[in-house]
């Protein structure tokens, strides 16, 4: 049997941030598993820029920003394995993976990282009704075939669901010559960045109606058009509202879910909320020397915190592996969402951490003049007042380990004051 | 003439309302909530500029389009003209990353540079 110190699953931003923190920390033999033929993961059809504004200071595309984190991969002695299919995680972190040269392999590992991204959700998701006419792809499916194929999917095309790839796919059709007769978007707020909303539709002269959703398509062989209708605050169509839209195209941008088939089978604990795994400020899960970082732990919207969420993971891995004592468990502050906010990553704290913690969350819906608080009963351990929260810009608030050893119920909770 | 427009210097996107005379010159700006927000509606106005990024035809490589980006953000106005210049162009692989494909796309002083290598 292989046998590595650290094997990381995924070879993407997140993949690849980890395994570069763990070699930094000291860890010796480090392995990367990637599907793909390459490493980079989806920022190699991001094209778009915007990346990196964080972490380099500087904006880059995302096959720039994946290229850096590549090159450090390369200047180390990680190996990695692509066109490789990990299938299983077995108990004692034998990682179970396929590819065409070697067959099936078995993988001893000290430590885990999972780091496997996301998925889009897909049509099947949703019940449009209609047939299963050509034209009805994800917003990625279609980000795909025209940046990395060069082909163009449609010529006139309609968008549902207003996230980020959505809208930077509303302006790269419309720059290749494609008609975007509008973009739906369910909720009365967009998914997407405000400035992919300014710079992808407004720019172009897109059209985004909100509270408004695809009811119907229409074609057999090949779409035809979509019928559009305006919904109640209970998300449902209003009759009378209907519109027709000539199309051959309809693009999906309704949101991402974190791929843990794997992580599921190995016995790993998931927060419903995040679709990801309950980790602690290490990311690590509940199964001792698994972590987990990046897009399969919670969705980002910035590379650059993924990179940042890895590099956390990378660190923890590392400490792991050299410890001596490998079952060693402390008791844990466990972490809450209140209110207005939806989740937190981490799920739990270590009641002895010696570093302050970065909590993420997002909220559940666009407030302005807010108050984000931390609270562990009637102690107030953080507070600061916000202009602007809104679901789609996730958020963070450091809390100082001294105020976490020092709590006497082992709970805080997160919460947005209005 | 009256102008609305979304801010996009930090998250908080405020609704500015411009208000701009015959000569497209600022008179003034509201509904913004910090100085910045002043200078990108001056910047929006006067001279709105943007990166632009797209594919360019490759010959002889792994894949049959690499990205390419601007150089330096170019005028608003011309990125239509400019994907017109890039759709028209094939280049040889193999490309390295930051090569210039095309240099001073439509006289903007601006190249477009590969932004992954093949």
């Amino acid at each position: 049997m292989l046998k590595y110190d650290l094997v990381v699953i995924g070879g993407g931003p997140a993949g690849m941030a980890a395994a570069l923190k763990a070699k930094e920390c000291g860890v010796d033999k480090i392995l990367i598993l990637e599907r793909a033929s390459s490493l980079g993961g989806i920022l190699e059809q991001c094209i778009h820029t915007g990346f990196g504004l964080h972490h380099f200071g500087e904006e880059l595309s995302g096959p720039e920003y994946a290229y850096r984190f590549i090159k450090q991969v390369e200047e180390t002695d990680i190996e990695v394995k692509v066109d490789t299919m990990v299938t299983d995680i077995l108990t004692g972190n034998i990682v179970v993976a396929t590819n065409n040269k070697e067959g099936m392999l078995e993988i001893h590992a000290t430590a885990i990282i999972l780091a496997m991204g996301c998925r889009e959700r897909p049509r099947g998701a949703l019940d449009i009704p209609g047939s299963r006419a050509s034209g009805i792809m994800t917003a990625g499916t279609a980000q795909k075939y025209v940046n990395i194929y060069g082909y163009m999917p449609g010529k006139k095309i309609v968008i549902l669901g207003s996230g980020d790839i959505g809208l930077i796919m509303a302006r790269r059709m419309t720059l290749e010559g494609a008609k975007v007769e509008t973009v739906c978007e369910l909720m009365p707020y967009s998914g997407g960045l405000t400035r992919n909303i300014v710079q992808c539709l407004d720019d172009m002269g897109i059209p985004l109606r909100l509270s408004c959703t695809v009811i119907k398509t229409h074609g057999i062989e090949r779409l035809e058009g979509v019928t559009i209708a305006d919904v109640d605050e209970n998300r449902r169509p209003i009759p009378g509202t209907e519109q027709y839209i000539e199309c051959d195209t309809l693009m999906l941008s309704v949101g991402l879910i974190p791929e843990n088939e794997l992580t599921r089978n190995a016995g790993v604990m998931i927060d419903p909320i995040t679709n990801g795994a309950i980790v602690d400020e290490n990311r690590q899960t509940n199964r001792p020397g698994i972590f987990a970082c990046g897009n399969v732990l919670q969705v980002h919207d910035l590379v650059d915190y993924v990179t940042q969420e890895s590099y956390t993971a990378g660190e923890g891995a590392a400490k792991y592996i050299k410890s001596k004592n490998k079952n060693k468990r402390t008791k844990y502050v466990s972490v809450r969402p209140e209110g207005g906010v939806r989740y937190v990553v981490p799920q739990n704290i270590n009641c002895d951490t010696s570093e302050d913690v970065k909590l993420y969350f997002r909220v559940k819906d666009v407030y302005r003049g807010g108050k984000i608080t931390v609270t562990s009963g009637d102690k107030v351990i953080y507070s600061k007042k916000k202009p602007k929260l809104a679901p789609g810009e996730m958020e963070y608030v450091i809390v100082k380990a001294e105020d976490i050893r020092a709590l006497d119920k082992k709970e805080i909770i997160v919460k947005v004051e209005v | 003439m009256i102008k609305e427009m979304t801010c996009v210097a930090c998250p908080l996107g405020c609704q500015l309302t411009v208000e701009l005379n015959d000569k497209n010159e600022v008179l003034s700006v509201t509904g913004n909530t910090c100085k910045r927000g002043e200078q990108y509606a001056h910047d929006e106005c006067t001279n709105p500029v943007r990166m632009l990024t797209t594919t360019i035809k490759v010959n002889g490589g792994s894949l049959p389009v690499i990205p390419v980006k601007t150089s330096a953000p170019i005028p608003k106005g011309k990125m239509f003209d400019c994907m017109k210049v890039i759709n028209s162009e094939v280049v040889d692989a193999p490309i390295k990353m930051g090569e210039v494909l095309i240099s001073n796309i439509c006289d903007t002083g601006v190249d477009i540079v590969a932004t992954n290598e093949m």
